[in-house]
């Protein structure tokens, strides 16, 4: 898995914990990220999802290299990469198409057109009918689903995914859906777009809304489970938070280990020199420094 | 010669600083030799001196244009472009989809044809996504074309660590950009600075990189009526003497100009005087001021917050014992971060950066006012 940053979902089903993303947003000492890098910039390597990097659209063509190397392995697999409606304008998106279709290499390409790249709507982002047909002029078959109708959306990907393995060759997939959320914490989105757009489709059209529905037609789901669903799951979350808070932050020697597979001659020394230098100065350093 | 001046000059008392500086670079122009704000009564952010500066030139040039993503409708990602395109327009204010290689080479390729862009990077860490067209293109074209083409073009953004943004959103990229003829690179700290290297920087007929600091978008500083007046420019090249000493020189840029100041004041409680010079600018370094400090100090700690291995202090200290050997009564302190990608946790990253007590501690040491085992303390 290549995400971008707006994947979290696709972590949580594959197994990833609550008190693990946690762990990671805290930065703290038993996160698998030794915390080393921002907060959402999850990554597994025991669910083998790529630990997420900030530079948009640097993932897909390393998707397509991943990609090529499971087919010369002839695994009975295949590379899923994320992207957002904006990193299609980035020059490696570009790259990582023309490379999958011309190599056939078995990627599929998932890109949540939601519509927003912070401020920036499609329309200013590409004057193209969306990205399927950037795929399609890639020579990649690609097709456009309806986001927010899960049931579209596990057909389209379950599909393209067989395609991907049986015939090693790459798909895109264009899944249409609008960004209800700000673009992040930093970020007050009513500045630039209107509340009632919003509302919207945060009640018409929202995926949950529509799923819910459909499953409580079925008879599988009521209001009861709902609500007691959504309080178990509150209680959850806030007790890992309450316990990644309560966590130690990671050791001084993480700060130097990782770097180079084998930790350097001159980095062991930088490391002495700081223990060193925390001990003669104790009052320079915070005491909450685990050494 | 001019050490001898300097030794001379510097013993006498009484002699006003002010009086000091106009007769030892008196190819500075007026403006930046007067370091008093003799009517200082206006405090501005950095964020409104470069939102001014940019402002003021659009106004005078209408070949001036700014370009990137988020900086019109958004207002800019960090706000240093606000208001901007609602004063002059879209044509002037473009906002790009999101691919640095795309607007950094329709940029430079405007610059070729007389327009003059202002590209902002939204952090100079995306800036390695287009960095061919700023050092293959922007730097060389003068060069390669022998003079036929020259380009015109400034880009700009916030450059080195913020807080709490990991390793790709935290590298200092002065040595880089500093190590490549053709270009030119500035380092504001004040809002004196920001207003007038900026100015500066887009009235120059070749590529400027301008390395901001979102730290210091916030910060405030008091500006003179004449900082604030339209037509305030600073000479590019010129480093400032933010604070005069006599027993040790520390070079430092943006934010860790603020550093050294309180690291200066620490150290005169101790009775060490230091001198802080503020640099502007890494292409050109001023050589000349850094050498006459050191001349007059005999002690050198240079500071930056980038990697150590062929840094600015890297520089700075070559150039030294290349100029002034004779002079240096110690070796050379050179502060840097650490030689790690920035970790995120708090605890780690703060270690990964320097902060006002190891800039004291290696005054200290280049002083001799502490224990010398080696490399220790």
């Amino acid at each position: 898995m290549y995400s971008l940053y707006r994947e979290p979902g696709v972590l949580l089903w594959r197994g990833f914990t609550m008190q693990e993303f946690a762990n990671q947003c805290f930065g703290n000492n038993i996160g698998h990220g030794k915390g080393r890098q921002m907060p959402i910039h999850y990554g597994s390597k025991k669910l083998n999802y790529i630990t997420i990097s900030s530079p948009l659209a640097t993932q897909l063509p390393q998707a397509v290299g991943m990609a090529y190397s499971l087919k010369m392995d002839k695994k009975d697999a295949c590379v899923v990469a994320f992207f957002g409606d904006g990193t299609t304008s980035e020059g490696d998106f570009h790259a990582a198409l023309n490379f999958a279709a011309v190599m056939d290499a078995p990627v599929v390409f998932i890109c949540r057109n939601n519509g927003w790249a912070i401020s920036t709507q499609v329309t200013e982002q590409f004057r193209s009918d969306g990205v399927v047909v950037k795929g399609q002029a890639y020579g990649i078959p690609s097709i456009r689903v309806d986001g927010n109708d899960a049931l579209a959306v596990y057909n389209v990907v379950r599909s393209a995914r067989e395609t991907a393995i049986n015939e090693q060759r790459p798909i895109l997939i264009e899944a249409m859906t609008y960004r209800v959320s700000h673009h992040s914490t930093s970020d007050d989105s009513t500045k630039y777009r209107s509340k009632d757009v919003i509302e919207y489709w945060n009640t018409v059209h929202s995926p949950i809304t529509r799923l819910r529905n459909w499953v409580e037609r079925k008879g599988w789901w009521s209001d009861k489970e709902e609500s007691e669903l959504r309080i178990h799951t509150m209680k959850q979350v806030k007790h890992a938070i309450d316990e990644a808070e309560k966590e130690e932050m990671p050791l001084l020697r993480d700060m130097f280990t990782d770097v180079y597979d084998d930790l350097p001659s001159n980095l062991m020394e930088q490391e002495t020199l700081v223990r060193e230098t925390i001990q003669r100065h104790p009052k320079d350093f915070p005491k909450d420094m685990p050494l | 010669m001019w050490g001898i001046l300097r030794q001379k000059a510097g013993g006498v008392t009484g002699l006003s600083s002010q009086g000091l500086g106009n007769q030892m670079l008196r190819l500075r122009p007026v403006a930046s030799a007067m370091r008093s704000y003799s009517s200082a009564t206006k405090e501005m952010t950095v964020r409104d001196a470069l939102n001014s500066a940019l402002d003021e030139e659009m106004a005078a040039d209408p070949n001036v244009f700014v370009m990137g993503e988020e900086v019109g409708e958004y207002q800019g990602a960090y706000k240093i472009t606000k208001g901007l395109l609602d004063k002059y327009g879209p044509e002037r204010v473009v906002d790009t989809p999101i691919t640095e290689a795309g607007f950094a080479g329709i940029g430079v390729g405007s610059a070729y044809h007389g327009l003059r862009p202002v590209i902002e990077f939204m952090t100079f860490n995306f800036s390695m996504q287009a960095i061919d067209h700023v050092i293959n293109s922007a730097a060389k074209s003068n060069y390669m074309s022998a003079g036929q083409i020259n380009v015109p073009i400034v880009f700009r953004g916030p450059n080195g660590p913020a807080a709490g943004v990991g390793a790709q959103h935290s590298q200092c990229y002065g040595a880089w950009f500093g190590a490549v003829p053709g270009l030119k690179v500035l380092v504001p700290y004040s809002s004196e600075d920001a207003r007038g290297l900026l100015k500066a920087a887009i009235r120059d007929p070749d590529p400027v990189v301008f390395l901001e600091n979102e730290l210091l978008y916030g910060e405030s500083f008091p500006v003179s009526a004449e900082v604030l007046d339209s037509s305030f420019c600073l000479p590019i090249g010129k480093a400032k003497i933010e604070r005069e000493g006599k027993d040790v020189t520390i070079t430092a840029f943006s934010k860790m100009v603020g550093y050294a100041l309180k690291a200066a004041e620490i150290l005169e409680k101790d009775g060490i005087n230091a001198e802080v010079i503020n640099l502007r600018s890494i292409r050109p370094l001023d050589r000349a001021t850094i050498n006459a400090s050191v001349r007059k100090t005999n002690r050198l700690v240079t500071v930056e917050e980038g990697f150590p291995q062929h840094g600015i202090g890297a520089e700075i200290c070559a150039s030294v014992v290349e100029d002034s050997f004779g002079y240096l009564d110690a070796p050379v302190e050179r502060i840097a971060g650490a030689d790690v990608p920035t970790p995120y946790a708090a605890n780690l990253e703060r270690m990964a950066f320097p902060q006002i007590e190891d800039i004291v501690r290696a005054a200290k040491r280049a002083c001799y006012r502490s224990p010398m085992a080696a490399n220790a303390s």
